[in-house]
């Protein structure tokens, strides 16, 4: 059992905690995530690592409240225990040493975006980061990006903050503006992402994206986190989570991820009624 | 006097027309009579040549013995001497290429039904001998295992009895590897897996879940936190595919997530567990081994109507254990010999069917069995909505690419000595299928064993 010491509402659907786990805070690394179970009969679910505390042997999970096991998880609360949690996974991301890099987070990706450019601004890359969201309340974060980039843009649906549109919209703005980032971190939902590759292969930007396929084991057991990169089936989990976006077969990636979409439907129903 | 009856006492079984409706265990087990009955079958052979096949020596015909004389849990007593799990090799040992394939009652008729009795004396003494394990006063000597699978916890367990400190680091959430994720309930009770566990608890071994060496910890970083040797027995658990066209289509499994999400995660429970799995109506599984008959059998029971079973040699050459391969077409899995996938179809990224071709036994290969050429033109569309790959697995990289100094081959498998499983890295020793590839139940308990023997003589050095 894994205790959560805090617990931090940041919308009506995206939640923080903080859990103790020390097997995990001790060695994990930005791009690396944890699979968990909230109880006993639990499915097993993979959450990035959005930050960690070595000393007080801690990770922190930013979810999203979108089905059956994340509704589960939100019932808990600070001082409840968790089942099981399981890590550090996945192989933490290759950052480089470069001059400027542009992190793009769409919803919820901001969380696992969020490490990573903490890396590069410790590593003294200059940061400029879009974080995207349906309304105002769906940008997370910003305040912590704020503290380590330079330039945050904000990009909403209904234009409630910040640019109304996008995040790819005020990616192609910066670009024809004449901004010059050495890479793109992208991570959000796959369409975004997608879309995301799609004009940084036209202007040869490096991007590196972080898929979220269906996991179970997330130790390379089960083989159902496969994805096409270059041509080449890769297991997220042990390749990934990070991977060239430009190679990626997001196509696929989406397809497989909707596998599941009436039982999930079913399971949720079962915890309402 | 023998029993001189030419065939093993029939072993109770559920209907299959039941069973193919239920995940509940297919042979129920000799009564007290039968397994006297079939105890008389066996002729105390001065030899032992059934001994010879077994890879932990049993002693056979000992506790055969006693099972004739009614003295069940001396027999047991006999077989857990070398065999610490006998409740889960009865039920799961290949025993036609082992104990009973040397029996000689088996030269004329069937040979003695080893496995079946050694079972019977297990689950006699589970159900009725109030257990004794007790934790052993300790040494002071730290040992950690990788891998909760019977490897790892036969190392384990035998340390421990020798009074070493021992820990198991396991990945999942659950300990028992292959017993846990992928043998399933109807073969082999989680039940008795989880009781076997729990014995080596007692006996004072520490098991942390959640924990993936080489990611959660190193091996290196193991001997920093004072574990004097470390014994790997991470099993074979990286799944093979074919390579062929629609192998990501949905509704294309590895046999691996099938069973783990029907197994560990107990996706035919589904919607009362919340972990879904996908069966179609028509459902191909690739392979010939223990795994596709898994499989195909769990598939059937999970609602499918057709199971096909694809293999590209004959029946003859299935790994498969017969029992399995028996008890599959009883339940009316349907074979097709022969034949191999070329390529697997779809429509709007879901799986249609699978094409396949004949194939006709050619000269023998360097395994000496007939290899199989296609038959052109041979080519036909089987209809299928789901496709379980089960042509097995090799070991998962994360290990060595994690561990400097540790030798392995190029498929993967860690090069140990075979006297005592030591591997290329001072104090580190390794069994199981992470050593031979995917192998059997009682080869990697044996392994366990025997790296717990070398590795009490190092430390005593
Ligand atoms: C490496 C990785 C990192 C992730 N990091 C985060 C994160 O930091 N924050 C966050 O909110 N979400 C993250 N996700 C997604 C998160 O795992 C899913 O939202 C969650 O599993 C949904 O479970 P559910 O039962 O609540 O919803 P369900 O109703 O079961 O599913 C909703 C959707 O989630 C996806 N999903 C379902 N089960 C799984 C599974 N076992 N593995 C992966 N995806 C699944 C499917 O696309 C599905 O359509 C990550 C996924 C991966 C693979
Ligand atoms: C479906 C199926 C059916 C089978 N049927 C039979 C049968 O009827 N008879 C028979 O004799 N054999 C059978 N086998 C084969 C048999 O199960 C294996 O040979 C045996 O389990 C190998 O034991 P092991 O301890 O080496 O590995 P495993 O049982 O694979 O256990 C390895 C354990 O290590 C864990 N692990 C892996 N990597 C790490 C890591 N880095 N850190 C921590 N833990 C890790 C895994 O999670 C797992 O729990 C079957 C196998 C399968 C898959
Ligand atoms: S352990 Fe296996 S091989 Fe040995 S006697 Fe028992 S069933 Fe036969
Ligand atoms: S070979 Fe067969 S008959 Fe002879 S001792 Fe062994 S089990 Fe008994
Ligand atoms: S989640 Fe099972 S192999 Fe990646």
């Amino acid at each position: 059992m894994y205790r959560i010491l805090s617990k931090k509402i940041l919308n009506e659907t995206v939640q923080l905690m903080e859990i103790e786990a020390p097997y995990i805070a001790r060695r994990c690394e930005p791009g690396q995530f944890v699979i968990l179970r909230v109880d006993e009969n639990g499915e097993r679910i993979p959450l990035t690592i959005a930050d960690y505390d070595r000393e007080r042997k801690t990770v922190t999970i930013i979810y999203q409240i979108v089905g059956y096991s994340t509704k589960k998880l939100s019932q808990k609360e600070a001082g409840d225990t968790i089942q099981d949690i399981a890590g550090p996974l996945g192989k933490p991301s290759e950052l480089k040493k470069h001059k400027r890099v542009l992190g793009i987070g769409g919803g919820v990706g901001a969380a696992p975006l969020y490490p990573q450019i903490k890396k590069l601004s410790e590593m003294g890359v200059n940061v400029d980061v879009i974080l995207g969201g349906r309304t105002k309340e769906y940008v997370i974060l910003e305040d912590k990006f704020r503290e380590i980039c330079q330039n945050v843009y904000i990009a909403t649906d209904d234009g409630s903050r910040g640019h109304r549109g996008l995040v790819t919209d005020v990616l192609t703005k910066l670009i024809e503006e004449g901004k010059e980032y050495d890479e793109v971190i992208a991570i959000g939902p796959l369409v975004m992402m997608k879309a995301v590759c799609a004009i940084t292969r036209e202007y040869h930007i490096p991007t590196s994206v972080s898929l979220n396929p269906i996991m179970i084991d997330g130790t390379g057991m089960c083989g159902g986190c496969r994805v096409t990169v270059g041509g080449k089936i890769k297991f997220a989990c042990v390749d990934g989570p990070d991977f060239d976006g430009h190679l990626v077969d997001f196509e696929e990636c989406m397809r497989r991820q909707r596998m599941y979409k009436e039982e999930e439907h079913v399971c949720l129903i079962g915890l309402e009624g | 006097m023998p029993n001189m009856s030419l065939k093993k006492v029939p072993m109770p079984e559920q209907d299959s027309k039941i069973r193919t409706k239920n995940f509940s265990e297919v042979a129920l087990g000799y009564t007290e009579e039968q397994a006297v009955e079939e105890a008389l079958r066996c002729l105390q052979c001065k030899h032992k040549p059934c001994v010879k096949g077994c890879p932990v020596n049993v002693p056979i015909p000992e506790f055969i013995k006693e099972i004739a004389a009614g003295e069940f849990k001396k027999a047991y007593e006999i077989i857990v001497r070398e065999n610490r799990l006998p409740a889960i090799c009865g039920r799961v040992c290949p025993q036609e290429s082992q104990c009973e394939g040397n029996c000689v009652r088996g030269i004329k008729g069937e040979p003695v039904g080893i496995g079946r009795l050694e079972r019977f004396a297990a689950d006699y003494y589970m159900k009725n001998v109030k257990n004794d394990v007790k934790e052993v006063e300790k040494n002071g000597k730290r040992v950690a295992v990788v891998g909760a699978g019977p490897a790892g916890l036969t190392c384990a367990g035998e340390l421990a009895k020798m009074g070493y400190e021992v820990t198991i680091f396991e990945a999942l959430h659950t300990p028992g590897g292959v017993l846990m994720y992928g043998i399933p309930e109807f073969r082999l009770p989680k039940a008795l897996v989880e009781r076997e566990i729990e014995n080596i608890r007692k006996l004072g071994v520490k098991i942390e879940t959640n924990v993936l060496v080489g990611r959660s910890i190193t091996i290196d970083e193991l001997f920093e936190e004072g574990y004097q040797a470390v014994f790997i027995g991470s099993g074979a658990g990286l799944p093979k595919f074919m390579g062929i066209e629609g192998e990501n289509l949905n509704g294309v499994y590895a046999a691996n997530e099938f069973l783990t999400r029907s197994n560990l995660m107990k996706a035919y429970d589904f919607p009362n567990s919340p972990t879904p799995i996908k069966v179609g109506k028509n459902v191909a599984v690739i392979g010939g081994g223990n795994v596709a008959m898994d499989a195909a059998r769990t598939a059937k029971r999970l609602g499918a109507e057709n199971v096909y079973i694809v293999y590209r040699r004959s029946e003859e050459e299935m790994p498969a254990r017969l029992e399995e391969i028996h008890h599959a077409k009883e339940e009316g899995i349907q074979m097709k010999l022969l034949t191999n996938p070329v390529r697997i179809l779809g429509k709007e990224g879901w799986v249609t069917g699978m094409e396949c071709i004949e194939m006709e036994l050619g000269e023998p290969d360097a395994s000496g069995r007939r290899r199989p050429v296609p038959k052109a033109g041979s080519e036909f569309i089987l209809p299928v909505e789901t496709v379980i790959i089960a042509i097995g697995q090799t070991p998962n990289p994360l290990i060595r690419q994690t561990t400097e100094g540790l030798d392995t081959h190029s498929w993967g498998g860690i090069i140990v000595k075979e006297e005592t499983m030591e591997t290329s890295k001072e104090n580190v020793y390794a069994g199981g299928d992470v050593v031979t590839g995917a192998a059997t139940v009682i080869l990697a308990m044996g392994a366990g064993k025997k790296a717990a023997k070398a590795i009490h003589e190092r430390l005593n050095k």
